[in-house]
C-alpha cells in the first residue's frame, strides 16, 4: 500500500523532475564544463582546467561590474523597499480610521492600479521609454523640461558619475508596483484590532509604522530583500539597452556581469563567458543564503 | 573590418535578461553536437577544372547561399547574381535564403558540420571572422583569386577588381574573405548648406577651425558624432587623421601590435587636435548619449555642420534627407604643412564579407558563385540595386551616382595611391571597445590626448602579451 502511495507520488513527479533535468540542471552542469574549456562554437571544446578563471581575476571590466553589484545590491532593495513600504503604508492604513476600519489615503484604489503598471511592461519597453525619457537634448523627457527653464541639460547616461544610477532609477520605478502590492497584501493581513489598540494608546501614524506595521511585514519584507537583490545581480537588459555603447558604458561605469557575458559570447569566447556566468551563479546563491540566514528573526505569532 | 552599414539596423533592442542568461545553456547545447564536425571536404569534385570552370564544380550541383538581410537587402542576390549564375550554369541550383541574425541562424549549421556553400557574413549579429578562420572553417579563396575572371579569361580574378580587395580579406596572408562593397570615408557636411552660407571645405586644420567658428556663429553645432553606438566613426577620424600626419606606417603599426604604436606623435598630434573642439563649444556635449541616427537626423535637418561616416550614410539617411540636401564628403584636413601625406588621403576600404564554407558539400560550387559575383554585369546589377559601387573595376562606370556617393568617388580618384585603411577592429574586438570608450572620453573632454594613447596602448600591450588572442599581421 505504502509503496503504491510513492509510485504515484513518483509518477507526477516525473514530467515537471525531466523537464527540471534537461532544461535547467543540465544547460548549468554544461555551462559549468565550458567554463573550463576554450570553444569558439565552431569547433569542439578544448580543456584547459582554470585558465578561464584565472583570467577572470585580473580581468578589470568584470571586477568593475562587481562593484556595480555590490552597489546596486545595497541601493535597490533599500530605496525600492522603502519607498514601497511607504507606498502601501499610504494606501491601506494612512488615511485615518473610519467606523474602526483603516483606510488608505483618498484616491488608494486609483493609485494602487496606477503603481503597478511599470510591472506589466516588459523591461525592453522600459528601457526604451527610458531613452526617451533621458534624452540628452531638448526632445528629452526631463533634458526638454530642464532646457525650456534654461537650465542645462543632465547627461544621465554619458556622465560617468550619473550613469549607473540613472540605470538603478530606472530599476527602482519599475520594482516599485509590484512591492506596494506584496507589502499592500503584508498589510491586509495584519488584524485591525491591533492598530484599533495602539491607536487608543496614542500612537501616531508614524509609531503604527514602525512600531506595528514593519515588525508584522517582515517576512515579507525579508522575502523582498532577496528578490530584489537577485534583480541587482541581473540589470541586463536596462545596461545593454540605456548604457552609452551598449555595453556598460561610458567607459564601463555601468557595465554589469550579464553584459560582460554577452560581450564575450558576441566574440565567441563561449568558456570565458561560460566562467564568468558559474561566477554570477555562485555570487547569487551565496546572497540569497546569507540574506536568508541574516535576516532569520523570531515571527511575531498573532 | 567593421562592415559599418550594419549600424543601419543596428537593433538596440536586445531581447531582455533572456538573451544573456538563456545563451550560456544554449551554447552547451550546440556543445553536443560540436565534436562531430570535423571531417574537412578535400574540394575535389572529380570534374575537371577548365578555365571556364576553375574550380571543377559539378554541373548539375547545389548551391546555398546565406543573404543578410540588412542595408543592402537581398534584391541584388535574387535579381542580379543569383539569376547570372544560372545564366552561366543552367543545370545548377541555387538555394537562397535570407537572415537578419546570421549567427543564430548559422552558427548550429558551422558546429553540426553541414554549413551553407555561400554566406554573406555581415551585420551585429555576424560570425567573428577571426574565429572562424582559427577554426578552419573558411575555404582558402587563393585559387579563386588566381583564377581567369568571368570577363576576360586572360585576366585572373584578382586583376578584375581594384587593388587593396585581396588583402582586406586575407588573414596572415591568406585570403579567406571577399569584400565586396567599396567604401569611403570622410566628413560628410551638405552642399546645399554650405554654398548656401557661402562656406568652403576645408583641407587645412586651421581652416576647419576657422569654418567651425562660422558655422557656430550661424547657430549650428559644427561638428559631431554619436558616442553613444558609434564612437568608432571618430577614432577613424582620429587614426586617419594620424596616418596623414606621421604616414601610413602609423596605422600598420597600430594594426600589428607594434610597441608603443598608439603612442607615436603623429596620433598623439591627431587627437590632440580632435580632442580640442569639445573646449571650444564646436561639438553639442548631448552627441555622447545619442546613437548615429539621431545625430544624422540632425544634420538632415541642417542642426550639424560635418559628420564623419562612410558612404553608406547617404543611402542609410535617404528617407530623411531633403531633396536638395546634397551630401559631400570632404577628406579630413592637414594638420600642417609637415604632413607625411597630402590633404586628399583618405581611408578607403572593402566592406561587407562573403565567404566559402570550407565543410560544405559543395565548395567548388560556392567558389563558382563567388566568381560569378564577381563579374562586371554582376556588380553593375548590385550598383543598380543599392547604388554603392563595388570592388569590381569599372562596373559602375557611367552609373549616375546620388550625389554623396559620387563626391566619394571623386575623392578616392583625388587620393589616388594614398589611401590608407585600418584593420585592428576587425581583428582585436577588445582593442576596438577599448579605443571607442578612449575616444568619448577624450571627445567629451574626460581624458587629454596623452592619456588617450596611453590607455589604448595598454590595451594592445595585454592583448599582445595574451597567448589565447590570434594575432594577424599586415602589410
Amino acid at each position: 500500500m505504502r509503496q503504491g502511495k510513492y509510485l504515484f507520488v513518483y509518477s507526477f513527479l516525473l514530467a515537471p523532475v525531466a523537464l527540471y533535468a534537461t532544461f535547467v540542471i543540465a544547460p548549468y552542469v554544461q555551462a559549468f564544463y565550458i567554463s573550463l574549456t576554450s570553444w569558439r562554437g565552431f569547433t569542439a571544446p578544448k580543456y584547459i582546467g582554470f585558465e578561464n578563471y584565472q583570467r577572470l581575476l585580473h580581468d578589470e571590466h568584470f571586477w568593475k561590474a562587481v562593484r556595480h553589484h555590490i552597489v546596486l545590491l545595497i541601493a535597490l532593495p533599500i530605496v525600492t523597499i522603502g519607498i514601497a513600504l511607504f507606498f502601501a503604508f499610504l494606501l491601506n492604513v494612512g488615511g485615518g480610521s473610519q467606523g474602526g476600519v483603516r483606510k488608505g489615503v483618498w484616491g488608494s484604489k486609483f493609485y494602487r492600479v496606477v503603481f503597478f503598471f511599470p510591472q506589466v511592461l516588459a523591461v525592453s519597453v522600459i528601457a526604451v521609454m527610458f531613452q526617451v525619457v533621458y534624452r540628452p537634448n531638448s526632445s528629452g523627457l526631463i533634458n526638454g523640461v530642464l532646457m525650456k527653464l534654461g537650465l542645462d541639460p543632465v547627461y544621465f547616461l554619458s556622465n560617468p558619475d550619473l550613469a549607473l544610477w540613472s540605470i538603478l532609477a530606472v530599476m527602482v520605478w519599475q520594482a516599485v508596483g509590484f512591492y506596494v502590492v506584496l507589502f499592500s497584501a503584508g498589510m491586509a493581513s495584519v488584524p485591525a484590532d491591533i492598530y484599533e489598540a495602539a491607536e487608543l494608546d496614542g500612537a501616531t501614524r508614524m509609531t503604527l509604522f514602525f512600531k506595528v506595521t514593519l515588525p508584522l511585514l517582515w517576512d515579507t519584507i525579508q522575502v523582498a530583500w532577496v528578490y530584489l537583490g537577485i534583480a541587482a545581480f541581473d540589470a541586463f537588459a536596462l545596461v545593454s539597452v540605456l548604457s552609452v555603447g551598449n555595453n556598460g558604458g561610458p567607459d564601463w561605469n555601468t557595465t554589469v556581469i550579464g553584459v560582460e557575458i554577452y560581450q564575450n559570447m558576441q566574440q565567441n569566447k563561449y568558456g570565458y563567458a561560460s566562467a564568468m556566468g558559474v561566477a554570477l551563479f555562485f555570487l547569487t546563491i551565496t546572497f540569497a543564503a546569507l540574506t536568508l540566514r541574516v535576516s532569520k528573526r523570531e515571527t511575531i505569532e498573532m | 573590418m567593421s562592415n559599418t552599414p550594419d549600424l543601419s539596423r543596428r537593433k538596440v533592442l536586445r531581447r531582455a535578461a533572456a538573451v544573456g542568461l538563456l545563451a550560456t545553456p544554449a551554447a552547451s547545447f550546440l556543445a553536443a553536437c560540436a565534436t562531430g564536425g570535423d571531417d574537412t571536404k578535400s574540394g575535389d569534385t572529380g570534374v575537371a577544372k577548365t578555365p571556364t570552370n576553375p574550380f571543377g564544380m559539378k554541373e548539375d550541383s547545389t548551391v546555398e547561399v546565406v543573404i543578410f538581410n540588412g542595408g543592402y537587402g537581398e534584391k541584388y542576390a535574387t535579381d542580379s547574381h543569383e539569376p547570372n549564375f544560372k545564366k552561366a550554369w543552367p543545370k545548377a541550383t541555387i538555394k537562397h535564403s535570407s537572415t537578419q541574425e546570421i549567427s543564430t541562424v548559422l552558427q548550429p549549421r558551422f558546429a553540426a558540420g553541414n554549413p551553407p556553400e555561400f554566406v554573406n557574413n555581415s551585420g551585429t549579429k555576424s560570425m567573428d571572422f577571426g574565429a572562424l578562420v582559427n577554426d578552419g572553417q573558411l575555404a582558402d579563396l587563393t585559387d579563386l583569386w588566381a583564377a581567369p575572371s568571368v570577363d576576360d579569361p586572360n585576366k585572373k580574378v584578382s586583376e578584375s577588381v581594384v587593388a587593396g580587395t585581396v588583402d582586406v580579406g586575407s588573414f596572415n596572408g591568406k585570403p579567406f574573405v571577399l569584400y565586396y562593397v567599396s567604401t569611403v570615408f570622410g566628413l560628410w557636411y551638405s552642399g546645399k548648406l554650405f554654398t548656401d552660407k557661402g562656406w568652403t571645405a576645408p583641407t587645412t586644420w586651421d581652416d576647419f577651425l576657422a569654418l567651425c567658428a562660422k558655422i557656430k556663429a550661424a547657430g549650428i553645432t559644427p561638428y559631431g558624432y554619436a558616442g553613444k553606438n558609434a564612437a568608432y566613426y571618430q577614432w577613424n577620424v582620429i587614426l586617419t587623421h594620424a596616418a596623414k600626419i606621421g604616414g601610413g606606417d602609423i596605422l600598420k603599426n597600430i594594426d600589428n601590435l607594434e610597441d608603443g604604436a598608439w603612442k607615436a606623435d603623429a596620433v598623439k598630434q591627431a587627437a590632440e587636435a580632435w580632442g580640442s573642439l569639445v573646449g571650444k563649444g564646436y561639438i553639442d556635449k548631448a552627441f555622447e548619449g545619442l546613437i548615429h541616427t539621431e545625430v544624422q537626423l540632425q544634420q538632415n535637418q541642417y542642426k550639424l555642420g560635418f559628420y564623419p561616416s562612410g558612404d553608406w550614410l547617404e543611402n542609410e539617411q535617404a528617407k530623411t534627407t531633403p531633396a536638395d540636401f546634397k551630401y559631400q564628403l570632404a577628406a579630413i584636413p592637414s594638420l600642417s604643412s609637415s604632413d607625411k601625406l597630402p590633404a586628399t588621403a583618405i581611408r578607403a576600404t572593402a566592406g561587407e564579407g562573403y565567404f566559402v564554407s570550407a565543410k560544405a558539400p559543395n565548395v567548388a560550387g560556392g567558389k563558382e558563385y563567388m566568381r560569378q559575383m564577381l563579374s562586371k554585369a554582376s556588380g553593375r546589377g548590385f550598383t543598380e540595386v543599392v547604388k554603392s559601387a563595388t570592388v569590381v573595376s569599372g562596373a559602375a562606370d557611367g552609373f549616375a551616382f546620388p550625389p554623396g556617393v559620387a563626391s566619394s568617388q571623386a575623392a578616392l580618384g583625388a587620393a589616388g595611391k594614398d589611401v590608407v585603411n585600418i584593420f585592428f577592429d576587425g581583428w582585436y574586438k577588445d582593442l576596438d571597445q577599448e579605443a571607442r570608450a578612449a575616444t568619448n572620453e577624450l571627445m567629451f573632454g574626460r581624458l587629454d590626448a596623452a592619456g588617450f594613447c596611453d590607455r589604448i596602448q595598454k590595451k594592445a600591450d595585454a592583448i599582445k602579451a595574451d597567448s589565447s588572442i590570434t594575432k594577424f599581421k599586415r602589410n
